[in-house]
Parts: C-alpha cells; sequence; structure tokens
C-alpha cells in the first residue's frame, strides 16, 4: 500500500484550481487557433481571435478566463494501491475533505469567485468557499492517484439537457436532438462550444458520461468508428446552425463533439448532453 | 444629465457596434430580485434608474491593487421576468449575453432601451474596460452586489433595438 500524504493532495488541488482559473488547456486554445484560419464569417472571426486574446491576458497578467469561475468538478481516479494518509491533528480526514480543502485554499488564494450556495432553493446563502466541489471517484489499477479539476461554468450547464429514448430510437433521431440541443443553447451559453455527449448506462449515468466526455482531448476521438463517426457528422450539422460565436453568426458554433457510451437496459436509450463553453477550465495530476 | 437618454437609445440600431464610456451599475439574479421587491415595496433604490445602464456581472475579486478582477456577462434570459419593470422605471440599457424574451422585447420598444450584447466568456478583456468599481448595495450578496463602474470604451453589440430588432436568427 502506497500511502499519500493528506496535505499533498490539498495542494495539489489548490494549484490545479487556481491553474485552470487562468490558463486555458492547449488544445482548446488551439482549436481556438484553427477555427479562425477557417471561419469565413470577418466578425466571427474577430471574436475568435478577442477569445485567444483574452486567454493571453489571463495567463499573462493573472486575471481569470471568466468571471463564472465555476462549480469544482473533480474526477479522482484513485489507484488500489494508494491510500490518504490523513494528518495526526485530524485522524478522521478522508480524501473528499482534502480535496474540498484544496478547493477553498484555491479559490481564496487564486481570487476565483466563490459561486456555490449552500442552500439551493430555501436560504441559497454562499458558502464563501465554493465547496463543496462535485467528486468522482473511482479505482483504478496501480498506485498513483490522478486527480483532474473542472471549473465548470453555470450559464453553459444550464442549457445540459437530458432525454430517454426508446430502445428502437435511430442514430438519427438521437442526432436531431442533440442538435436541437445545441440550438437551443445557441447566444446563452457562450459558443463557439465544447459538446459532450453521453450515451446508454441510466438516467444518473449517462449525465455523468457527458461530462466526463467534455474531459477528453478535443483531438481525441471516439474509439469506435461508428461514434467518431457521430462525433464528425453532429460537428458538421451544429456548425452550419449559424450560430456562431456569441450567437452573432459565422460557422463556428462548436469546437468539438465528444461521445462516451456505457452498456444499458433492453428498455432504454438514455442520452446527455452537457453544454461546455469555449472557456473550458481543466487541469490533471498524477501523484 | 442621465448616463444615456431616451432619444441615445431609440437612436442605436441591432448590429450596432457601441464603446461605452461613463457609469453603469452591476445587477444579476438576486440584485435583480431585490430591486424588483424595493420597486414593489415602494422603497428607494440604491441609484437611480432614470438613463441607467445595467451590466449583469458578478466579476471576480480583485487582487491587491487592482480594481477588479474578471468580469464578462452572465446570461441575460434570467433576469428576463425583472428587466420590464425595471425599463418600465427609465433603465436604457442593459449588458449582458444571448437571448431576451417577447415581454423584454415590448418593453425595449415601448419605453425606448435597448438590449446589449457583450462577449461572453472573456471576463479578463473585458475587465480592462473598467477603471474604478465600488459596492453600493447588498453587499452580503458577494459577487452579486450592486457595484458602481466607471468604464472606458467599454465594447458591446446592440442585440436588440427599440424597433423590436434584433441581431440574432430566429430559434
Amino acid at each position: 500500500m502506497r500511502y499519500i500524504e493528506f496535505e499533498k493532495i490539498v495542494e495539489t488541488v489548490e494549484s490545479l484550481s487556481i491553474a485552470a482559473g487562468y490558463e486555458l488547456p492547449p488544445d482548446v486554445l488551439l482549436a481556438l487557433q484553427n477555427t479562425v484560419k477557417k471561419e469565413p464569417d470577418p466578425k466571427a472571426a474577430k471574436i475568435l481571435k478577442q477569445l485567444i486574446e483574452n486567454a493571453n491576458i489571463a495567463s499573462g497578467e493573472k486575471i481569470p478566463l471568466c468571471q463564472d469561475t465555476g462549480l469544482t468538478v473533480v474526477f479522482v481516479e484513485q489507484g488500489a494501491g494508494t491510500a490518504v494518509k490523513p494528518p495526526a491533528e485530524k485522524p478522521d480526514a478522508t480524501l473528499p475533505d482534502a480535496i474540498n480543502e484544496g478547493v477553498a485554499r484555491g479559490y481564496d488564494k487564486g481570487y476565483l469567485r466563490k459561486s456555490i450556495v449552500a442552500d439551493p432553493l430555501n436560504k441559497r446563502i454562499n458558502t464563501g468557499s465554493n465547496t463543496p466541489a462535485v467528486i468522482h471517484h473511482t479505482i483504478a489499477p496501480g498506485d498513483k492517484l490522478k486527480i483532474t479539476v473542472m471549473a465548470k461554468g453555470g450559464g453553459c450547464e444550464n442549457k445540459s439537457q437530458f432525454k430517454m429514448f426508446n430502445p428502437t430510437a435511430d442514430a438519427a433521431q438521437v442526432r436531431a436532438w442533440i442538435v436541437d440541443v445545441v440550438k437551443n443553447a445557441g447566444a446563452d451559453a457562450c459558443p463557439p462550444f465544447i459538446v459532450g455527449v453521453g450515451i446508454g448506462g441510466n438516467f444518473e449515468l449517462s449525465c455523468l458520461l457527458s461530462k466526463k466526455a467534455i474531459c477528453r482531448d478535443l483531438n481525441q476521438k471516439n474509439n469506435d468508428p461508428f461514434y467518431a463517426g457521430l462525433e464528425d457528422d453532429l460537428l458538421t450539422k451544429i456548425n452550419t446552425l449559424g450560430i456562431g460565436p456569441q450567437g452573432l453568426g459565422g460557422q463556428t458554433t462548436a469546437l468539438a463533439v465528444l461521445i462516451e457510451t456505457a452498456p444499458c437496459h433492453i428498455a432504454s436509450l438514455p442520452v446527455a448532453v452537457n453544454i461546455e463553453c469555449h472557456c473550458h477550465r481543466q487541469k490533471s495530476a498524477v501523484l | 444629465m442621465p448616463p444615456i437618454s431616451e432619444a441615445q437609445a431609440r437612436s442605436l440600431k441591432a448590429g450596432d457596434e457601441v464603446a461605452i464610456s461613463g457609469v453603469i451599475y452591476t445587477a444579476r439574479d438576486m440584485a435583480h430580485k431585490r430591486l424588483c421587491a424595493a420597486i414593489d415595496a415602494g422603497e428607494r433604490l440604491p441609484f437611480e434608474l432614470e438613463g441607467a445602464i445595467i451590466y449583469f456581472v458578478g466579476p471576480t475579486p480583485a487582487r491587491p491593487g487592482k480594481v477588479i478582477g474578471a468580469a464578462g456577462p452572465t446570461t441575460s434570459a434570467r433576469m428576463d421576468a425583472f428587466s420590464p419593470k425595471l425599463i418600465a422605471r427609465g433603465m436604457r440599457a442593459m449588458i449582458g449575453k444571448g437571448y431576451r424574451s417577447s415581454e423584454v422585447r415590448e418593453s425595449l420598444k415601448k419605453y425606448g432601451a435597448v438590449h446589449l450584447s457583450a462577449l461572453g466568456g472573456a471576463g479578463a478583456l473585458l475587465s480592462r474596460h473598467i477603471v474604478s468599481a465600488e459596492i453600493i448595495a447588498y453587499g452580503d450578496l458577494g459577487a452579486e452586489a450592486v457595484r458602481k463602474l466607471q468604464v472606458v470604451d467599454f465594447p458591446a453589440t446592440v442585440a436588440y433595438d427599440s424597433l423590436g430588432n434584433s441581431v440574432y436568427r430566429e430559434r
């Protein structure tokens, strides 16, 4: 068993939270640079250039990329051969405690906006620390601990949708609905989007898959040629909607469509679409 | 003199690019709810609505020595339920992103006001146009407090004008 110090996890999550807030991932920056070259609409191309300029200002002057520094979503892949060593003064502290302490420190030291309210419907009082994070924990083989911190904006999350199809539905029906979800998100959710799609599993798993999908490198296609083809097809269709950057027209409505799948019940075909804005904030580390 | 007059607002056309210099006020979801509750209760508002420009934003905290942090627009549609009440009391412009309801668009026509779109997801870039910021109401709301901002050449596009035109394609 390999023990990982509690404080080491706190420090890692702290620095990942800050880095995510200030630095656009290289694959997203590259996708923006590539679309500038391809976008025929001059107004749309100008907006795309401003988004690249925004990324440069953010990393250079240490101003967050976006004022919505998100709800912190943390994916943890814990090697089966690892365990967290709690500090002597907090013998009951767990991995989620370390993650939340890291988020709180990162959002404080990084001058990031605290956007979480404790009670969703009744009191809506801000927790003041951007915690609790939403944590997805899986066990993997080996003795490493992989932590991915994503800062997910509220505006695009609000436009995400779920639908339960009949199991006899075909790809064309599913595709048409996904395009419709993107169309409905339109100018409200900060296009150009990264469109995460979860197909299969059950009610909650399809939603989780759609979020996992947006963690993927934008250049990485689904391993299954059928779903890779569906990704290409969807991207082409979405980019003919004419929404464009900021919804003001153009051919760049999405930078990528990423599909993740899972086996499902004979009665069901769940599909979830998680809309992510162009300002994708995500950083990973392996301990 | 109000920051923007009815005649000025009515002269703007959907698609026009504008650069705003002067005083604007920030308010997003909870501040809108409180402003409208204050109007309903007949209470005095924290700022003069006549001629006002309201920016839908909740900025990140300012670093020491800085005026403000990242400060880009939030989704305007969430303010649809509240905006008509403010437009009817003289607010002339809103800055946000995305679509507005038919009720808001009718209010823009009736009273002579506009909705402006600023670049979403570019809060670092837009913060450069803000030269001062001061919380003037609802400080308990933190990022959602009402701030008085002084802006210089703040860039925006007229998304909905007072003639019923929009810069967006019909959905």
